[in-house]
């Protein structure tokens, strides 16, 4: 059981309002991730569904349950810090059984379910260790396994990957996305990577400044991004967006063309200069200069290709995958 | 090549300041060692100098004074100890708190560390102990109750309150430092766990904080082993005050017996390092950790 519901929530910081009232349900089972630019709030609503943070006004339920004013102790939400906030005097294994030992968890009871954690994150030899002696993935680990033992409605992370080189952060990723299958809890991820997003997420929640920008699955974010906003945001290398007379030509105040959906033609109808070509073997990242719509126009060829610096190449976007955007930034269906 | 040279160049102009150093030490060490094997009286023309063997020794420690002044100073020390402590970490977590002239507070909290030692000790004896116009008195009378002679029923209590009162900022200072340096997602870590306030302190910010305490009573310890002006001025060793230091000078000073008093010097500098054996040892245990 682990359904979230926010109905008007708001927080403001003395005269500064950080949420505005914002409404999001967060289905039983779901992976949820908050994603968004640094300073868009999305670490703060994590901090208000936690009960770390007060909200100022609104209704916070779980599982149908007012919990607006519930100690965050008793919210039954275990939450993964950004640092991992492991205790640096204890032992890993007294690390996991912190929380059951402040629940009054029986001993033998405790020792099985450290146990089982244990197992299930390859911990097993680290149990006497002290988190200093640990890596970074380990000590994630740890951070997740005492997050695990208390069998939570919901588990919480706040950017749990950003401390960890790419390499691991690959792997942990993986790793956290086989414990949700494994575990079917719901689970809120925040992150400003929108790869970690993509990757993850059963549902994507984009930010920004407080507001709500777009919900939706990764797919349908990526298809139908709602408006600018979440366009350049969602996809990566970023969508091509262009003003002017391109657009002119589509009824549309602004269009956005992802680099994946340009092809590399003889006889395009947009025309420019090769400025860097990124050539990471599956594909090659092209840097266009002087197409006069936009400065730089990104182009994702697959596979290798002998375009070099200065060459001159003539553009086709896919006219099925060319998005339209009106004055104000929103998407024209 | 250079580098030797730079490097012979840079010992050559050390040399003044750790000959100085050196001196500055060696000499009164030396000094303090020959006297407490002599017979020397410089202001009693009656008694004859010469050679003493063993003798000053063995008169210090057998005399009746000795063993009561090694317990006061224990006393002394430990009870300073104690207080600054438990105190110092109070007013640590109090002074963590955000409070309206939080800056002011703090500088008013470290003021008395800037105060020296023979002006704080009159201060206490004239101002707050004395047993008719002191500040203490008035407030017992008050309450209907017979002031108290603090220097003279509770001397021992008396000089461990007003060190105390001059060491609790150095240890306030230190440990709020330290509750300073506590990373906050472990506290909220904790909260989420269901810690109450109690444990969060006594599994988290205690544990914490263990290396600053260590360090405190460290140097606290090396300092508080040779007070000395806090004696002279309230009680001048009188009613069981009287700490290994104070009988060395009383030795020395008072009975013009200089080679008795430096043997008791020895004495206290074997003392001094036996405990200073003893805290190095747990220091590095904690501060390996």
């Amino acid at each position: 059981m682990g359904q979230i519901t926010l109905e008007k929530v708001t927080k403001r910081f003395g005269d500064v309002e950080v949420i505005p009232p914002l409404d999001l349900t967060i289905e039983d089972g779901e992976f949820c991730v908050f994603v968004g630019p640094s300073g868009c709030g999305k670490s703060t609503l994590l901090r208000l569904i936690a009960g770390l943070e007060d909200i100022t006004s609104g209704v916070i339920g779980i599982d149908g349950n007012d919990a607006s004013r519930t100690p965050p102790a008793k919210r039954g939400l275990a939450m993964v810090f950004q640092s991992y906030a492991l205790y640096p005097h204890m032992s890993v294994r007294k690390n996991i059984a912190f929380p059951m030992k402040m629940a009054g968890v029986p001993q033998d009871e405790q020792a099985r379910r450290i146990d089982s954690a244990a197992k299930a994150l390859n911990l097993t030899d680290y149990l006497d260790r002290r988190p200093g002696q640990l890596s970074g993935g380990q000590r994630q680990r740890v951070a997740i396994g005492r997050a695990i033992v208390r069998e939570p409605a919901a588990f919480l992370f706040d950017e749990p990957l950003s401390n960890l080189d790419a390499a691991l952060r690959v792997g942990m990723r993986l790793e956290i996305s086989e414990l949700h299958e494994r575990l079917k809890t719901t689970m809120i991820y925040v992150t400003h990577d929108q790869v970690e997003a993509m990757t993850m997420a059963d549902k994507i929640v984009v930010l920004r400044a407080g507001h709500i920008e777009q919900v939706g699955t990764p797919l349908e974010l990526y298809r139908a991004p709602r408006n600018l906003f979440v366009a350049g945001f969602i996809g990566s290398p970023k969508m091509n967006l262009i003003e002017g007379d391109a657009a002119r030509q589509h009824d549309a105040a602004t269009i956005g063309v992802r680099p994946e959906h340009i092809d590399v033609v003889d006889d395009g109808p947009w025309q420019g200069k090769v400025g860097v070509a990124e050539h990471l073997g599956s594909d090659t990242f092209l840097h266009v200069h002087g197409t006069g719509l936009a400065d730089i126009v990104t182009v994702r060829a697959t596979g290798e290709v002998g375009l070099r610096h200065g060459d001159t190449v003539s553009l086709a976007p896919r006219a099925e995958h060319i998005h339209r955007f009106d004055a104000s930034g929103l998407r024209i269906a | 090549m250079a580098t030797q040279h730079s490097r012979s160049a840079a010992r050559f102009m050390m040399a003044p300041a750790v000959i100085l150093l050196l001196g500055w030490m060696l000499v009164p060490l030396t000094m303090t060692l020959w006297f407490s094997f002599r017979n020397y009286f410089p202001l009693r023309p009656d008694r004859v100098p010469g050679w003493a063997g063993f003798s000053n020794f063995e008169r210090f420690i057998s005399s009746s004074a000795f063993w009561p002044s090694v317990q006061t100073t224990l006393v002394i020390v430990g009870g300073v100890l104690v207080i600054t402590i438990v105190l110092g970490v109070a007013l640590a977590l109090l002074l963590d708190q955000p409070m309206w002239g939080q800056g002011i507070v703090r500088i008013l909290v470290i003021a008395p560390f800037f105060v020296m030692p023979t002006v704080s000790a009159l201060v206490w004896k004239n101002m707050f102990m004395d047993p008719t116009n002191g500040l203490l008195a008035h407030l017992w009378r008050f309450f209907g109750a017979e002031p108290l002679a603090w220097l003279s029923e509770a001397p021992t209590v008396s000089i461990v309150m007003i060190v105390s009162w001059q060491w609790l900022p150095f240890a306030t200072l230190i440990l709020l430092t330290a509750v300073q340096s506590l990373d906050g997602e472990q506290l909220e870590a904790s909260e989420m766990d269901g810690a109450s306030p109690l444990s969060r302190f006594y599994h988290i910010i205690l544990p914490h904080l263990s290396r600053a305490i260590t360090i405190v009573v460290l140097i606290q310890t090396i300092f508080l082993l040779s007070i000395f002006a806090e004696i002279y001025v309230t009680t001048g060793g009188a009613f069981g005050t009287r700490t290994l230091t104070y009988l060395i000078f009383q030795r020395v000073l008072e009975s013009q017996n200089v080679g008795l008093g430096s043997a008791g010097g020895v004495y206290a500098i074997i003392l001094a390092n036996i405990v200073a054996i003893f805290l190095m040892r747990i220091v590095g245990k904690n501060l390996d950790r």
